[in-house]
């Protein structure tokens, strides 16, 4: 070996921890495979040792959508903003679990890997994000139900259509960025995983997915958008569907919070991360 | 020492604990709660522990070393922070290269996915990438012997050919420092050895510097031309290693008067929970008072006192001795003779004697192991006793018989021709 490759070779220091961590892009760019390598695991993984399979993707939002339009749209009989009840809580759903699922397991993928934490370097914010990807295969599979169902039922969607990956990408980043606080967070209080799917119930019915944003009353919206989804999936469907009326505020407020929400969610990772693999 | 020969640079490292007294388990939410509301103003009792300090070594470019010392000395937290998995308290590193650490084989390995798709993932773990694993993709498959089972989930593999696969993606690592901790110590005997061959070649012909964390000598001997011995989070000792594995050695206990308690030792497996050899007491062949030194021609008699956790229907009890590296020399077996004990409920001693030790002066430890004929092993102790074996003048020469001749002193005699060898001589000088 030459001195110059020697030279070349990359000089690692180890400090003691210092205030405020850097956030070290460089360190995942370095691993961007391992990133994508546990992306595809989670997604390989999922469905093993089950009979149906991938047809869960799809089947698990399109039952949820007939529950929510028999109760909804038959029995409380409330306004889907005129397209067909199913396609409108589809809709809804398609949007929630890119959330919801993003949220669950990213807040679960750090002790999940427990051993991986405590027997190898890597950059810990690896494991959080890439829940990003499964989750995203499980939106393009359920997207194309979405198409075919909008064919069926003859609805056309518009130019709004073109907003809708920046409301994807916002639900991505508030799920995110609430799951990095919560998966940093349960490596020491694993109480988490039973608090939050009892949260996420109580979300689910405090947002627009069953039903419209105009069906509550409007004394109480200036309230009920204080839950930063609410615009967010309101206007995720109004891309598709074309219903409902988005408003700039709440639309704005929902932004400025979920982008507070990431950094926070990023910068308490961050801090939490060194602790990981003396205490999990 | 110049800069550029350096790779691993190790300056005043500390590592410290808070052990938080009277909690036995993870704290909840609710325990935090209940406790504030329980005494507001009680502080928690702390103390700090410290399982490194002030540690500083400097370690060339193409060393193996190795780091030695007893359970708690501060091995694995040296080795998790030179992996970057925890961060130091104090103190400052720097490595020269990429790091690669094998602190455990087979990490993030996926039951439900083949052989093939674990190389990847596993790989990816260990730092390298797709483009890295694709090309030694072959070189690992080889290594671990399982083409044929390449496409199948790696749960329907049995214990052997996953441990073979996972170490195999390891040693493909490319970077220059490597960290490993103690994976050979998986695997059957002739994986072991190809295993310690493969890290052999990792250190002497690629050059690159290795660091082996290991409790058996013997492969730290073969591996490594430097050691480091911690003792209590300190360097206690750092050079070549056959100069630090005997002061290693001497830290194994501390006893000195022959009476070695078994109650919770290092060496006792995790699954013995009872101690069921509770203590040893070894003496001289002449069955005086206990002593730990012994006579290179003398005999060794060792008292096993058993406390059995419930009925053993045909005792067995088994000492071993082996040599400061670790090398068994030999084992005596109450089952090698022909009369049966009867069934042991009772507590009970069981005394070893050895008329002739025949063992080259220095110091060898004793392992003592009890099992049931029928139910297999009961408890069994690695080093669980020592014993300094001095020359006591056997032969009536004068001559002294030192270890380069060999751990055991053979009995035998030499008749030497001279004249005849004379004769040729001569015979072919004229």
């Amino acid at each position: 070996m030459t001195l110059a490759v020697i030279s070349d070779q990359p000089h690692v220091k180890i400090r003691p921890p210092k205030g405020w961590a850097a956030l070290s892009l460089s360190d995942l760019w370095t691993y961007r495979d391992l990133l994508l390598t546990l992306a595809e695991r989670d997604v390989k993984v999922r469905y093993k040792q089950t009979a149906l399979g991938v047809i869960w993707v799809v089947l698990q939002p399109l039952l949820g959508a007939a529950i929510f339009t028999f109760v909804f749209g038959r029995v409380a009989r409330m306004s889907s903003d005129g397209v067909p009840y199913l396609i409108f809580s589809f809709a809804g759903l398609l949007a929630w679990n890119v959330f919801n699922s993003t949220l669950t397991r990213a807040s679960a993928s750090v002790v999940e890997n427990s051993r991986m934490v405590s027997k190898i370097y890597f950059p810990r914010l690896i494991l959080p994000l890439s829940t990003i990807g499964s989750v995203l295969i499980d939106f393009a599979v359920s997207a194309c139900v979405m198409v075919l169902l909008m064919v069926v039922y003859h609805v056309h969607p518009g130019w709004p259509l073109l907003l809708m990956p920046i409301f994807l990408a916002l639900l991505f980043m508030a799920a995110t960025g609430v799951g990095l606080y919560t998966s940093a967070l349960m490596v020491s209080y694993r109480d988490l995983q039973y608090a939050l799917p009892p949260f996420l119930q109580f979300l689910l019915y405090a947002s627009p997915v069953a039903y419209a944003a105009s069906s509550v009353p409007a004394s109480l919206r200036s309230i009920y958008y204080l839950n930063p989804l609410a615009a967010l999936l309101e206007g995720f469907r109004w891309s598709i569907l074309g219903t409902g009326h988005p408003q700039p505020a709440a639309l704005a407020y929902s932004i400025v919070v979920v982008l507070a929400m990431f950094v926070i969610g990023l910068v308490s990772f961050k801090r939490m991360e060194r602790r990981f693999a003396d205490v999990i | 020492m110049s800069s550029n020969d350096v790779a691993i640079s190790v300056r005043d490292l500390s590592k410290s604990y808070t052990i938080v007294h009277g909690q036995q388990r993870r704290p909840t939410f609710r325990d935090l709660v209940m406790d504030r509301l329980r005494n507001p103003f009680k502080r928690d009792q702390k103390e700090t522990f410290w399982a490194l300090k002030d540690v500083s070594f400097d370690i060339k470019k193409g060393d193996a070393v190795g780091i030695i010392g007893r359970n708690g000395a501060g091995k694995s937290t040296l080795l998790k922070i030179l992996s970057r998995i925890t961060e130091p308290t104090t103190g400052e590193i720097d490595l020269y290269g990429r790091i690669g650490s094998l602190l455990e084989v087979g990490t993030g390995f996926h039951p439900e996915l083949t052989g093939r798709e674990n190389i990847f993932l596993n790989g990816a773990i260990l730092g390298m990438s797709r483009a890295e694993i694709r090309r030694q993709f072959d070189a690992i498959v080889d290594f671990a012997e399982v083409e044929k089972f390449l496409d199948t989930p790696v749960k329907r593999y049995s214990s052997g050919m996953y441990v073979r696969l996972a170490f195999a993606v390891a040693a493909h690592l490319s970077s220059e420092i490597l960290i490993v901790d103690e994976v050979l110590a998986v695997g059957d005997a002739e994986f072991q050895k190809k295993c310690l061959g493969k890290m052999q070649s990792v250190a002497t012909q690629e050059g690159r510097t290795v660091l082996f964390v290991s409790h058996q000598m013997a492969a730290v001997e073969r591996l490594c031309n430097l050691s480091i011995l911690l003792r209590e989070g300190k360097v206690a000792d750092f050079g070549p290693t056959a100069k630090v594995i005997p002061s290693y050695m001497s830290d194994a206990s501390s006893s000195s008067d022959g009476h070695f308690s078994l109650m919770s030792h290092p060496a006792r497996p995790k699954r013995f929970t009872v101690p069921v050899v509770q203590r040893l007491i070894v003496s001289d062949g002449t069955g005086q008072r206990p002593t730990t030194i012994m006579r290179s021609t003398g005999g060794l008699s060792v008292d096993v006192f058993v406390v059995p956790n419930r009925r053993i229907a045909e005792p067995i009890v088994a000492i071993a001795i082996e040599d400061s590296f670790g090398r068994r020399l030999g084992t005596v077996a109450s089952n090698f003779q022909r009369e049966r004990p009867a069934a042991a409920i009772l507590p009970f001693t069981a005394r070893c004697e050895i008329p002739r030790l025949n063992l080259a002066p220095g110091r060898y430890l004793l392992s003592v192991s009890v099992s049931d004929r029928y139910e297999g092993l009961m408890d069994s102790i690695d080093g669980a006793a020592w014993i300094d074996v001095e020359w006591d003048n056997a032969y009536p020469s004068g001559e002294q018989y030192t270890p380069v001749y060999g751990p055991i002193i053979l009995e035998g005699s030499w008749q030497l021709n001279v004249d005849s060898v004379e004769t040729e001589v001569s015979a072919a000088a004229g």
